[in-house]
C-alpha cells in the first residue's frame, strides 16, 4: 500500500449532507468514516439504536433508509446524503402506521407477546421487522424466521419475536 | 478505521478518473467496511459509486442484464429472476441476511475478500493481506479451508453463494476502466492463489464492474442450490452447489455445477459435468460425476470431512435438480 505517496487531500474536511432523521430535515457536517450508527448515537443522542457487534453480524443497529432495513454500522453516513431515515425513536411516528398508546403496531405487538427480555437488541428487531413487513416476502413462520436471521438474540426470545411479528401481519391481512 | 478523502461520483468515466493508489470503489460497503474496521483494507481514498445510474435490471440478448448497483435483495426478488434464472434468486436468499442483502451491491458480490479466520486477524501472517509473510492456516485451523485449487501459499476460500450460481449459470462480467470496456466470462473472472493469493480476481486496478449479464435461461425448470453450513441461517457455506441440468426425458442433455466453500473461486469441473450430459438422470451416474469431482481434493489438517460432504452434495444437488424440487430457502433440513 503506497498510502504515503498519495496523501489523502480532503480527508480533515468534514462533508455537508442532510438527513430526514424520523422525519426531521438535519443538515449535517460529518468527517467521511462517520457510520450512520455512530451519528445517531453519539452526535444525535439517539441512543435507542444499539451498537452489539459493530460488524454486521447482530442486527442490534439495524435502522430503515427510505423504508428499507440496514445495518447502520456498515453503513457511511456521508453516503446517504439526501435519505430519510428511521430508527426505533421515529417507529412510532410513522404516518400510515400509527397504532394505540402512539406505538407502532409492532412494538405493541412484542409487549404483548414478551418478545424480549434484556431488550438490547429490540431495537434492532423491532426495525428488522418493519423493514420485513414492508417487503412483503415472508408469509409463514419458517419465512419470518428466515428473514429475521439478521438479528440476534442471546436471550433467545425469538419464539416471541416470531409470534409478535405473525400478529402484525395477520392483522394487516384483515 | 483509517481516514480517508471520499469522492462521490456522477459518471462511471468520473470513478474511474479519480482512481489511484491505495483507492477503492465503494457501493454497499458491508464487506469493505467490515474489513476497513479491522484495518485490513485502508485505504486512503473511497470512490462512492453509489449514484451512477448501474442499477437496473434489463433484458438483453436473450438473457438478463443485472447492472453492477443492483442490490441483491433486487435482484432475488426480480420476476424475470425468480421466473428464468430461480438458481440465481435461491442462491442470494441462501447468502447474509436481509439487512445485508438490502445494501450489498451485485459488483460487490463479485468483489467479496475470503473470511479466513487469519485473514481477518491483522496480528497473524496472512500471503494474502501481507504477501510474503506466510499462511497460518496450513496446518492451523482451517476447518473452513479449500480442498481445491490450493496452493502453499494460500488456501482461503471465495465466500459468495451469488457466485456460485453465476458460475453455473456461466454469466459474463462486464467492466470499464481506463483502457476502456471489456466482458470477462465468469470461469475467468476469479482466481486461484498460485503464488498471488492478493489478487482475488482478474479485474485490472481501476477497472469497475458496470454489469453481470446472463445468456439465455436452461434451467428454469432442473435447478438446485444448495447449501450445507453450520448453522441453518446467516452462515457461510462448508460446501455448497449449484446444479442446473436440462433433460430429454429421463436422459441429461446439459449438465452445469458449481461448488462454493471449497476453492478460491467458484468450482467447476466441465470433466464431470461433460460426463453427465448423454447419461441417464440416475444416482449412479451422479454419483460417477461426484467422484470424477472429489478425486482430485486435497485435505488441510482440519477439513478432510468436505471432501465427503462435498460429495454426497454433489449427488443430492444433482437428485434435486433432476426431480425438479430445489432446496427450500426457509426449511433449510436435508430431507
Amino acid at each position: 500500500m503506497l498510502l504515503e505517496k498519495q496523501p489523502p487531500v480532503s480527508a480533515d474536511t468534514p462533508i455537508g449532507i442532510t438527513l430526514t432523521i424520523n422525519g426531521q430535515r438535519r443538515a449535517l457536517q460529518v468527517a467521511p468514516w462517520t457510520t450512520l450508527l455512530d451519528l445517531l448515537r453519539e452526535r444525535l443522542d439517539l441512543t435507542g439504536t444499539k451498537k452489539g457487534c459493530d460488524h454486521g453480524q447482530c442486527g442490534a443497529c439495524t435502522v430503515l433508509v427510505n423504508g428499507t432495513r440496514v445495518n447502520a454500522c456498515l453503513t457511511l453516513a456521508v453516503m446517504k446524503d439526501g435519505a430519510e431515515i428511521t430508527t426505533v425513536e421515529g417507529l412510532a411516528g410513522l404516518g400510515d402506521r400509527k397504532g394505540s398508546n402512539a406505538l407502532h403496531p409492532i412494538q405493541e405487538a412484542f409487549i404483548e407477546h414478551d418478545a424480549f427480555q434484556c431488550g438490547y437488541c429490540t431495537p434492532g428487531q423491532l426495525c428488522s421487522s418493519v423493514g420485513l413487513l414492508n417487503e412483503g416476502h415472508a408469509h409463514t413462520r419458517d419465512e419470518i424466521r428466515e428473514a429475521m436471521s439478521g438479528n440476534i438474540c442471546r436471550c433467545g426470545a425469538y419464539t416471541n419475536i416470531v409470534d409478535a411479528i405473525e400478529d402484525v401481519m395477520q392483522g394487516d391481512a384483515r | 478505521m483509517n481516514r480517508f478523502d471520499y469522492v462521490r461520483a456522477g459518471t462511471v468515466a468520473e470513478a474511474v478518473q479519480a482512481f489511484g493508489v491505495g483507492a477503492r470503489f465503494i457501493a454497499g460497503g458491508t464487506n469493505l467496511i467490515d474489513l476497513m474496521k479491522y484495518e485490513v483494507e485502508k485505504p486512503g481514498r473511497l470512490i462512492d459509486i453509489t449514484r451512477l445510474p448501474l442499477d437496473r435490471i434489463e433484458d438483453h440478448a436473450g438473457g438478463l442484464r443485472i447492472g453492477a448497483l443492483a442490490t441483491n435483495a433486487k435482484v432475488a426478488y426480480d420476476d424475470r429472476v425468480a421466473e428464468r434464472y430461480p438458481l440465481l434468486r435461491n442462491a442470494i436468499l441462501a447468502g447474509a441476511s436481509a439487512q445485508l442483502r438490502n445494501a450489498a451491491s451485485t459488483g460487490g458480490n463479485l468483489l467479496q475478500r475470503t473470511r479466513c479466520y487469519y485473514f481477518y486477524d491483522v496480528a497473524t501472517p496472512c500471503n494474502k493481506r501481507e504477501p510474503g509473510s506466510g499462511c497460518t492456516a496450513i496446518g492451523g485451523m482451517n476447518r473452513i479451508h479449500a480442498i481445491f485449487g490450493t496452493s502453499d501459499k494460500c488456501i482461503a476460500t471465495h465466500p459468495s453463494d451469488m457466485c456460485i450460481a453465476l458460475a453455473a449459470l456461466e454469466a459474463t462480467v462486464q467492466v470499464s476502466g481506463p483502457q476502456g470496456e471489456r466482458s470477462i466470462p465468469f470461469a475467468e473472472f476469479h482466481r486461484l492463489p498460485g503464488d498471488t493469493p492478493e489478487t482475488d480476481t482478474n479485474l485490472a486496478p481501476g477497472e469497475i464492474i458496470v454489469a453481470v449479464d446472463l445468456p439465455e435461461s436452461r434451467f428454469p425448470q432442473h435447478f438446485t442450490y444448495l447449501k450445507l453450513r453450520d448453522r441453518l441461517s446467516y452462515a457461510f457455506a462448508l460446501v455448497s452447489v449449484a446444479a442446473g441440468l436440462e433433460l430429454d426425458g429421463d436422459t441429461v442433455k446439459t449438465a452445469r455445477l458449481a461448488l462454493g466453500g471449497v476453492a478460491h473461486k467458484p468450482w467447476r469441473n466441465r470433466e464431470a459435468e461433460a460426463m453427465l450430459e448423454g447419461k441417464p438422470a440416475t444416482r449412479e451416474s451422479f454419483q460417477a460425476a461426484a467422484d470424477l469431482i472429489v478425486a482430485e481434493a486435497k485435505p488441510q489438517s482440519e477439513n478432510g470431512f468436505k471432501i465427503d460432504l462435498a460429495r454426497r452434495a454433489i449427488v443430492r444437488g444433482l437428485e434435486q435438480a433432476a426431480a425438479g424440487t430445489p432446496q427450500s430457502l426457509s426449511d433449510k433440513r436435508i430431507q
